[in-house]
């Protein structure tokens, strides 16, 4: 693989094993800038792969490019440009949220007084200016993942890892962290975010791709992802509103016409819904059944 | 919270990433020992109980033990707080450094020291600022058993550089003892195991010549008691405090603090970068 100037993060046969568990099997992927969401469930190795994008932790073989550079060997240039937010909100209790920001800014090499411009700037756009001089420990969490978020910010990353950004908030702040990310991404950010939630996949990513046993086994579009498993279903549901059959189409409409029609005359009782797959289907489509798993593996080319 | 419209984007934006080197070891570990020295007197409690600690100690063992302690010896209580001035303030120079190994752990376990540790500068000098922050206030700590010994009607014959050997040792008892519990603390799972070892070395000085002569202990005590690293320490300080020679006690005592921190950095630098929270 030849390296693309315009390439955000280029990985080929990537493997990583801790002991004897291997927990990154040949992995390959190339992104462009942009919000991509990596999905897979508990234990697929969503966090190993971050952290060794974001210089955390070393790999054993096969090829790493995170903006250009090999996150091993050229850490210190590749520290310069990203951040790293991880599972749990990594901000200093005992510290208020502006001395958490002055911190993370001069840590980042900038001056006191740049950091507390940037600080001020950032807080505010985060709608934490009032809390500012709070400790972080009084923060609901919803706030503690903001400042957490705005910290990552402050040196201006081209490229932030969000490890399960809203893991454990509320709906609520879910959403507002969610307007956020994207409001980022608008402004130029790449984002890799890694989630469990295909809701959260599919509300803000561009790309998706789903990591299964230690490889990428299906990546696009959440559209794209959906047509992989199948063309839309037509299901019945009876006067209470229960679904009593589910039947597949092949997914042009005059296939689906007649489908209708035919239902219309032998079922007269029954209510109809044609949908497309939910990311869920597809992800249980792609990952469900460890017998499967193989088969999913060489039936799509990921 | 709402997303901002592209009006507040183009007002508050986002900062051009530039050439930043990141911060030098010197800035890290004077970011790290400030914010270290907030959380030590932001936490009302630790500070109280790092103040409270020696002095219950102190007259715990001068007015409980300390007469019958001190009569065994041919002494009263006035000589016994001589005597056990040094251990006291070891003893809690012990226990304000195993807050350390707390602080330690809850920075590698929480995620804060990943995120660090994807910063463009040396994350070690994280352990760094707690070191310094720990022996600040374990100073502290000694300077309130010293100034309550002496309202207590402690008096030395030190000359002021045998008192500033005196305080010298113990100031490096309480390195080598907060080293030891930073290690604890980057070993331990978890805050609460972290100060559960540390439990164990806190009983070290009371198997010492610290609280009583080592000659009145059992012979098969002896041979540790009179032999571990506190006890030269002690009796160096003792010795010093009373104006006296602290005869070869001095250097056997610095040999071990020196044996100690050197075990403790080598520890530190195989564990330390191996050690990320998954």
């Amino acid at each position: 693989m030849s390296y693309t100037e315009d390439a955000l993060i280029e990985i080929s046969g990537l493997s990583k094993s801790y002991g004897k568990h291997q927990v990154l099997t040949d992995l390959s992927l190339t992104l462009t800038p942009g919000i991509h969401a990596l999905l897979g469930p508990n234990g697929a190795g969503k966090t190993t792969l971050v952290n060794i994008l974001s210089t955390l932790i070393p790999y054993d073989a096969g090829r790493v490019r995170v903006l250009g550079r090999d996150p091993q060997k050229q850490r210190r240039q590749l520290q310069r440009l990203i951040s790293l937010t991880g599972q749990y909100a990594a901000v200093d209790g005992q510290l208020t949220g502006m001395e958490n920001m002055l911190m993370m800014g001069q840590l980042f090499g900038l001056s006191r007084s740049e950091a507390k411009r940037r600080a001020d700037a950032l807080l505010e756009r985060f709608e934490l200016s009032s809390a500012a001089g709070k400790r972080a420990a009084t923060y609901s969490g919803g706030m503690r993942r903001k400042l957490d978020i705005a910290a990552s910010l402050i040196a201006g990353p081209e490229l932030i890892f969000l490890d399960e950004p809203t893991t454990g908030l509320d709906t609520r702040s879910r959403q507002a962290l969610w307007d956020e990310i994207n409001a980022l991404a608008a402004a130029g950010t790449s984002i890799f975010l890694t989630t469990q939630y295909l809701e959260e996949a599919d509300v803000l990513a561009e790309r998706i791709m789903v990591l299964h046993g230690g490889s990428i086994v299906a990546e696009g579009t959440a559209a794209e992802l959906k047509d992989r498993v199948g063309a839309s279903t037509i299901q019945l549901h009876d006067a209470a509103g229960h679904i009593v059959e589910t039947l597949p189409t092949r997914g042009d409409a005059a296939g689906l016409a007649a489908q209708l029609t035919r239902i219309a005359a032998e079922r007269p009782e029954v209510s109809v819904t044609v949908r497309k797959p939910t990311l869920d289907e597809v992800f249980l489509e792609l990952t469900g059944e460890p017998a499967a798993q193989d088969q999913q593996k060489e039936s799509i080319p990921a | 919270m709402s997303a901002p419209t592209a009006e507040q984007m183009t007002t508050t934006p986002t900062p051009a990433a530039g050439p930043m080197g990141g911060a030098s070891a010197a800035t890290g570990l004077k970011i790290f020992s400030a914010r270290s020295l907030k959380h030590s007197f932001r936490d009302g409690e630790s500070v109280l109980m790092a103040i409270l600690l020696p002095l219950m100690l102190m007259l715990i063992f001068t007015f409980i033990f300390g007469e019958s302690i001190a009569a065994g010896q041919g002494g009263d209580r006035g000589d016994y707080l001589a005597y056990v001035l040094p251990a006291i303030a070891l003893t809690a120079a012990g226990f304000g450094a195993s807050y350390t190994a707390v602080v330690v752990s809850n920075d590698m376990t929480t995620g804060f020291m990943n995120r660090l540790r994807t910063m463009p500068f040396p994350a070690v000098t994280v352990l760094m600022g707690h070191t310094v922050s720990s022996m600040v206030r374990n100073m502290l700590a000694t300077a309130v058993v010293v100034a309550v010994a002496f309202a207590l009607g402690f008096r030395t014959d030190a000359s002021v550089g045998q008192f500033l050997g005196a305080v010298g040792l113990i100031a490096l008892w309480i390195l080598v003892i907060t080293v030891v519990f930073a290690v604890l603390g980057m070993v331990a799972g978890s805050a609460e195991a972290a100060s559960g070892y540390g439990f164990i070395l806190l009983f070290l000085p009371y198997v010492s010549s610290g609280f009583a002569p080592v000659e009145t202990m059992p012979s098969w005590l002896q041979g540790f008691a009179g032999h571990q690293p506190m006890t030269p320490i002690i009796d160096a300080s003792r010795s010093l405090l009373n104006g006296q020679s602290p005869g070869s006690e001095w250097w056997i005592g610095i040999l071990w603090c020196a044996g100690f921190i050197a075990v403790a950095l080598w520890l530190a630098a195989v564990i330390f970068p191996k050690k990320v929270a998954r």
